[in-house]
């Protein structure tokens, strides 16, 4: 039997058999019928990408008012949308390395300081005009100062200069920086020509797919660039983005065969949705986590032994399986995981120990009253109910907590940031020192836990400038373990990106840097038939 | 001059009388909303000089009143200006959006109004006996099932399981007339059994008011059928309030169907106006609110004039 399933693939990988055809005759030799699909997936995908075809996606995060313009981008639709009309000068690739895109080959000086991108030559833009390093110039620059409303205004604010030498651009920092290429791959930075300083809005790039029609929030059509200058992508001829933000519109657009792929599959259905013959759950872990916010500076969490009880009363694999439903993983209260470079594994996880938190409890000279516990669903799907579950595990601790539930609207502007004990959400960066420098610097605005140590500071700021990645890691792991054992962060867990794909897509590939393979499923996914 | 058409004419200067009165409530209402317009603009970025030049840009250190009369001024010739959030021009974004509201509530009407009215006369010709019983109950079901789990449920069966109509009610220029209808079967029949039972149950109450009348009796001595008595002599005595009920619901159609459009994804003027609230898009705010008032009030009025129109005692004055 299994000289014939061989037969029957090797027809699949020549393309002289269709999917229904070959879990046809598959089935009829007694293979189950999932077990078939996913061996068409497989010699499919064997046989390499497929031109031609529309690729529909049905994305949430979009509304009408809506701008085509990189630096406003703050939501998943939007996202999508600009990653196949546009290219940044370095991509981070699924295993966490600088991939060269725009910029062919990177080099820096020996401190760190001044980073060299070359760059491609003969990149045209979709209006014809061929990409310069004026034009990379004028992106950052549009980026920088504080009228840019950018979302990257944080990203290009330690850029000192810039030179043009040939093909060459030359940036010189304030402050030494080894991870700097990762930032030049973030989104918002798209290059435009002369930096989108005529008219950000025009959605013109060098991208995949050429947008033919806008209408924000409702969809957007794009044809393939026919002068890209990457063959490995762009592999259907047409690509739609429609703006589907219901949850059961969406799955069921995709069970319909409306769209293709979806994004942000609500975890309470995604196991069930898997089980549809035509689809695939596709759950990726990534680096975004969901918290308890604890300010060290208030009156009752400069108490370490109160912290620590606290971080010990909370049952962390419940959390997952339970508010995650199980597309997720256990965190380990400092916000880096296996998805990040430099990620120390031997860092000892962190155990549900009511005996243990009650001991805590105990030294910390706690007064018994309730501590009060902020939450609201804007924090993340589903914060209420894990402040309850935490409140029932710290009650077998026999520490009481009070759950009190305050309005979305006004939530990241009254609570986050301000009360002393909240639930929140972080979305994860591409790199540890991003992180810690967004919210774990002494200085940072949005460190949200109050976490202000000179020798935490020290070790970052060596670690950024550090070009060794022996001893970053070992910097990275000191942090880390500072942070588990003393910080005001409880980090139960880990959520996955939860998207479902058609089986008629091919080429999808886990990315944990974001949903929809970080966004670049329209440009690198291929439909079959 | 006849007195229907001045009968008429007073309607009219009354309605855009009323239509002014609107404006006012709607440039006030969007006046009095917390926070500051430059301030909600600029959001984290503000600083004093950047939140001054763009006060002076927007207008905005002028009195309200003066503002008031530039927006109706503008407004009036067709210029509703441009959304704060992307620059769009209001008019023809709005225009597209307005377009599809209308498509959606015709189709919508198209198949409602004919049906409700039908139905209403076959319950009163049947009256108390099982189909006026069964009509009564079908349609009462069908007002009482939240509209968004009545849209889940036929998108599941419909849309999932038959495939005959998408679940996804998205038109375009693109699309023929008859792609688009295609397209918007399922809304369509989620805002007809939601507006059904409100007018069959208003053309039934109207149609047996009358039948209690003298002349009804004298019909059906003269030996006319039961639904050619209703027909001819009932139904155009109760047309006033049947109308009215209708205009309500054709009202409705065009600005209450946000829920409906949020489960099919149709592009609505229902959805633009929710983005743009949630952005404290004030101009995009007020110029839906001018749309929606002008809806309602235009309605009700052809409401007013058909029911003058339908007594004959208006329009055959001694």
């Amino acid at each position: 039997m299994s000289e014939k399933i061989e037969y029957l693939k090797r027809r699949v990988a020549a393309r002289k058999m269709s999917r229904r055809e070959f879990v046809g005759r598959a089935t009829a030799m007694g293979v189950s019928a999932a077990a078939a699909g996913t061996m068409f997936a497989n010699a499919a995908q064997a046989a390499g990408p497929v031109r031609g075809g529309t690729l529909k996606a049905g994305l949430s995060g979009g509304a009408s008012s809506d701008t085509l313009d990189p630096a406003l981008v703050a939501s998943e639709a939007t996202h999508g949308i600009l990653r196949t009309w546009s290219d940044t000068l370095v991509n981070v690739s699924r295993d966490g390395a600088v991939v060269p895109r725009l910029a062919e080959e990177i080099t820096s000086s020996p401190d760190a300081k001044t980073w060299n991108f070359r760059l491609r030559k003969g990149v045209e833009f979709h209006n014809g005009k061929t990409m310069t390093p004026e034009d990379v110039v004028a992106t950052i620059e549009r980026h920088t100062g504080d009228e840019a409303k950018s979302g990257a205004q944080g990203i290009v604010k330690g850029i000192e200069s810039m030179a043009i030498d040939g093909d060459i651009v030359s940036i010189t920092l304030s402050q030494a920086n080894a991870d700097f290429p990762y930032l030049m791959a973030d989104y918002h930075l798209a290059i435009q020509p002369n930096g989108g300083k005529d008219d950000p809005n025009a959605g013109i790039g060098t991208g995949a797919y050429i947008i033919e029609s806008n209408e924000p929030g409702v969809r957007t059509t794009f044809h393939k660039n026919p002068n890209d200058w990457d063959p490995d992508r762009g592999y259907a001829d047409n690509v739609e983005i429609l703006v589907i933000n219901d949850a059961t519109a969406r799955t069921s657009a995709l069970q319909s065969g409306q769209v293709d792929m979806i994004n942000r599959v609500d975890p309470k259905v995604a196991g069930l949705l898997d089980r549809a013959p035509n689809l695939t759950v596709k759950n990726v872990s990534g680096r975004g986590h969901y918290v308890f916010i604890m300010r060290i500076e208030t009156d009752e969490f400069v108490n370490n032994d109160l912290r620590m009880a606290l971080k010990l009363a909370i049952n962390r694999q419940e959390m997952v399986d339970k508010i995650l439903r199980g597309y997720g993983s256990v965190g380990n209260d400092f916000p880096i995981n296996a998805a990040y470079p430099l990620f120390d594994d031997t860092i000892e996880q962190r155990e549900y120990d009511p005996e243990k938190a009650a001991e805590y409890y105990r030294k910390s000279g706690h007064d018994g009253s309730p501590i009060i516990l902020r939450t609201s669903d804007a924090a993340f799907p589903g914060a209420v109910e894990a402040a309850q579950l935490f409140q029932e595990s710290a009650r077998t601790a026999g520490i009481p907590l009070e759950v009190k539930r305050e309005p979305s609207d006004g939530y990241w502007s009254e609570v986050w940031n301000v009360k002393p004990f909240c639930t929140s959400y972080w979305s994860g960066r591409p790199v540890q020192d991003q992180m810690y420098s967004t919210a774990y610097l002494s200085t940072a605005e949005w460190n949200d836990t109050q976490w202000k140590r000179p020798e935490f500071d020290a070790m970052l700021i060596e670690a950024k400038a550090e070009l060794d990645p022996a001893r970053r890691k070992e910097l990275y792991s000191k942090m880390a373990w500072m942070l588990r054992d003393e910080g005001g962060l409880i980090l139960p867990m880990f959520n996955d990106f939860v998207d479902a794909i058609s089986t008629r897509v091919m080429g999808y590939e886990d990315d944990p840097n974001g949903e929809l393979m970080d966004h670049f499923a329209m440009q690198r996914c291929w439909v079959e038939g | 001059m006849h007195p229907i058409v001045k009968l008429v004419a007073q309607r009219l200067a009354l309605g855009i009388l009323l239509l002014f009165a609107a404006s006012v409530l709607i440039f006030a209402g969007t006046q009095i909303l917390p926070g500051d317009v430059a301030q909600s603009i600029l959001g984290q970025s503000a600083t004093e000089t950047t939140l001054a030049n763009l006060r002076e840009q927007l207008g905005l250190n002028e009195p309200a009143v003066t503002r008031y009369f530039k927006w109706l001024f503008a407004a009036l010739h067709g210029d509703l200006g441009t959304a704060l959030t992307n620059g769009a021009d209001i008019a023809e974004s709005l225009g597209k959006r307005l377009k599809n509201t209308l498509f959606l509530a015709a189709c919508a009407a198209a198949v409602s109004v004919p049906l409700a009215i039908t139905l209403g006369l076959v319950a009163v010709r049947f009256r108390d006996r099982w189909p006026d019983k069964l009509i009564s109950a079908a349609t009462l079901a069908t007002i009482s099932i939240p509209e968004f789990l009545l849209g889940y449920v036929l998108a599941w069966f419909i849309a999932v399981k038959w495939g005959w109509a998408p679940s996804v009610a998205m038109i375009s220029d693109s699309m023929s007339l008859a792609e688009k209808l295609h397209a918007v079967a399922l809304p369509v029949a989620v805002l007809t059994m939601v507006v059904l039972a409100h007018m069959m149950r208003m053309t039934r109450a109207a149609i047996l008011n009358v039948m209690q009348s003298a002349y009804i009796e004298t019909a059906e001595l003269k030996g006319l059928s039961g639904l050619e008595v209703i027909r001819k002599h009932a139904l155009p005595n109760a047309v006033a309030p049947i109308v009215n009920v209708v205009m309500l619901n054709l009202a409705y159609l065009v600005v209450g169907v946000v829920v409906v459009e949020v489960v099919f994804v149709y592009p609505g003027l229902g959805q633009y106006l929710v983005d743009h609230v949630s952005k404290r898009d004030v101009p995009v705010v007020q110029a839906c609110g001018l749309i929606f008032a002008a809806v309602y009030i235009g309605l009700n009025m052809v409401a007013d004039i058909v029911s003058i129109l339908a007594n004959p005692r208006l329009r055959h004055p001694k």
